[in-house]
């Protein structure tokens, strides 16, 4: 367990967050820029002394103003992946990557190894480089290998792909995803973009203002209406959990078992028998109410209306109940919604293009560390 | 004799003024660096009371300056005296006198330079490097004074120079001994008051241009290599 508790003032800025989540996992702090996301971390680190409160994973306590308790930072061996990476640039790949490199041979005997890491992370002909001459993506990645390589006890990143564009970015973010085969110590991840949150994430905390505003499950909060100011217009959807049924090489596509029914999303680098998360986005979603026929749309998912949330515009957000008990938002138009006379408890079909689901909606489950490790 | 022919006494002067100025970087730079990092990494109380005393000897006549180090450290001081007691050591008329005054005059020069430096590292580092399990005088060795060098070399050079040009704390706390503590600059003002000095002046004057102009441009080479190893050549 994480237990972080938390008051600061920064300035004008209050900081009291409270919340307990498991350490089994990816934990993402989630919110606007100014939220208070990184201040969290950078107390956890160490970097930011609270004037109240508590910090402790597992049997650790970090922090604790009631006991007087504040280990040093340079002992609280906590793995940090800076936004800006925050290479030596005086020193060599090499040597950045072994610097936090504990002096205790048991410790450093621990996984991962140097190998390891250089391979999983493609450091390999970069070694003898030094970080101004390395791109945004090395650099990151570089970093990541340097927090790994301390042997921490949990690691703390906070945005570390925000400064990527958008190729960069989709070159690091699959190893995130497999940091967790490497080393399996809990990790705090802050962002403001829910797609990162979906594919690496098991746990959402929801930062607002300087406090906390949900706790909980990625599937959960994502698709919990009250949360939406939060979880972003834009961003309005929900995440389904489902197994790979089968895989269609000619087609490039592969079904997802949900329950009874199936799903088909445009990918075939799947395993059959894996378990997967689909992020499917509220405007990709259309609804029917009957089953529909001679339609190019592959996905039809019946479910029930649960309820129906009018939006300041044009727009209303629906809220489905699939066979199987996840939901599933769908926006539509008011008009639509209108002239087909949905209501709550109305049998529906949520219609879904394959088209709309893209590599990046697609995200390992939580405790999926035995199908990559 | 030629503009170039030293005599003895000539070389004597070149030798220790290069001698109090080697010592004064190397007695000055350790306690420099540790100044320079307190003032510009550490809070602490006071801090502006002791940035102004280590600028004192910038802004008073460095008669001055010479004057208090002979009522500090002179025989009959209170420090001087102390230091014949116990150790022996007597600093006023010796050459060690002589480095003693130049590192005195030429700190402020180091620390401005060395702390500036420091200052302009991104202090992200340092914490990075904390967060990877360094205590505080590993990232000192290990992050700041690397990132700093460029500074370390500027405030080492610029001490040297002052040191080189130093003449009236010297004077006064150490006197004008033909070998002990006769620097090059004392030397030439002692050649222009004789008579029949000129020539020996000129080659003084001439002498102390070319170390000057050695000593920028060894530095001007080390700190091209320094900036090309922080730029990321490998």
């Amino acid at each position: 367990m994480i237990q972080i508790d938390i008051r600061a003032k920064l300035g004008s800025f209050a900081l009291d967050a409270t919340f307990d989540v498991p350490t089994d996992g990816v934990t993402a702090l989630f919110g606007r820029s100014g939220a208070g996301k990184t201040s969290i971390l950078n107390a956890v680190a160490g970097l930011l002394r609270p004037t109240a409160g508590r910090i402790a994973i597992d049997d650790t306590t970090f922090f604790d103003s009631s006991e007087g308790t504040d280990v040093p930072i340079s002992l609280r061996r906590l793995g940090v992946v800076f936004q800006d990476g925050r290479l030596f640039p005086h020193l060599t790949v090499r040597a950045n990557l072994l610097y936090g490199a504990p002096r205790d041979p048991v410790l450093a005997a621990e996984p991962p190894s140097f190998d390891d890491v250089v391979a999983l992370l493609g450091l390999g002909a970069l070694l003898d480089r030094r970080p101004p001459g390395l791109s945004g993506g090395e650099r990151q990645r570089v970093a990541i290998g340097r927090s790994l390589l301390m042997k921490p006890q949990a690691l703390l990143m906070d945005e570390p792909l925000a400064a990527l564009d958008g190729a960069r970015k989709a070159e690091v973010l699959p190893m995130l995803a497999e940091l967790r085969a490497l080393r399996r110590v809990p990790i705090l991840y802050v962002s403001h973009q829910m797609d990162e949150v979906v594919r690496l994430a098991d746990t959402l905390v929801l930062i607002s203002d300087g406090c906390v505003a949900g706790v909980g499950p990625v599937e959960d909060l994502t698709s919990r209406i009250d949360l939406r100011p939060l979880t972003g217009r834009h961003e309005a959807g929900a995440v389904l959990r489902g197994r790979v049924a089968s895989i269609e090489p000619e087609w490039g596509l592969a079904s997802i078992e949900l329950g009874q029914q199936t799903f088909t999303v445009p990918a075939t680098d799947l395993a059959v028998g894996q378990s997967l998360r689909v992020r499917i986005r509220a405007r990709d979603v259309a609804i029917a109410v009957a089953p529909p026929s001679a339609t190019s749309v592959l996905n039809a998912l019946a479910g029930t209306i649960v309820n129906i949330a009018a939006t300041d515009g044009p727009h209303v957000d629906i809220r489905l109940s699939l066979l199987d008990g996840q939901h599933l938002w769908a926006r539509i138009t008011r008009k639509s919604a209108a002239a087909l006379r949905l209501d709550e408890g109305c049998p529906v079909y949520a219609l879904i293009k394959a088209g709309a689901i893209d590599r990046h909606s697609l995200g390992p489950p939580p405790g999926s560390e035995d199908e990559l490790a | 004799m030629t503009v170039l022919d030293l005599s003895p006494d000539e070389w004597s002067a070149l030798a220790l003024s290069l001698q109090v100025g080697a010592w004064s970087v190397v007695v000055g730079m350790p306690l420099a660096v540790a100044t320079a990092w307190l003032l510009a990494r550490i809070p602490f109380p006071g801090k502006a009371l002791v940035d102004g005393l280590i600028h004192i000897p910038l802004v008073v006549p460095p008669v001055v300056v010479g004057y208090l180090l002979l009522l500090l450290l002179g025989r009959r001081g209170p420090i001087g005296a102390w230091l014949d007691a116990h150790f022996g050591i007597s600093l006023a008329f010796t050459w060690q006198g002589a480095v003693i005054a130049s590192t005195v005059m030429a700190f402020p020069l180091m620390v401005r330079a060395i702390r500036l430096s420091i200052e302009a590292i991104d202090p992200g580092l340092e914490a990075a490097a904390r967060t990877l399990g360094a205590g505080r005088l590993r990232v000192l060795a290990t992050v700041t004074l690397p990132l700093a060098a460029p500074g370390l070399l500027a405030g080492a050079v610029l001490g040297f120079a002052r040191s080189l040009g130093e003449f009236g704390a010297t004077i006064t706390f150490v006197s004008n001994i033909p070998g002990e503590t006769r620097t090059m600059p004392l030397a030439l003002y002692t050649f222009t008051q004789v008579p029949g000095g000129e020539p020996a002046a000129l080659r003084l004057m001439i002498l102390s241009l070319v170390v000057a102009f050695a000593a920028l441009a060894l530095s001007e080479m080390m700190a091209r290599r320094l900036r090309r190893r922080l730029d990321g050549g490998s």
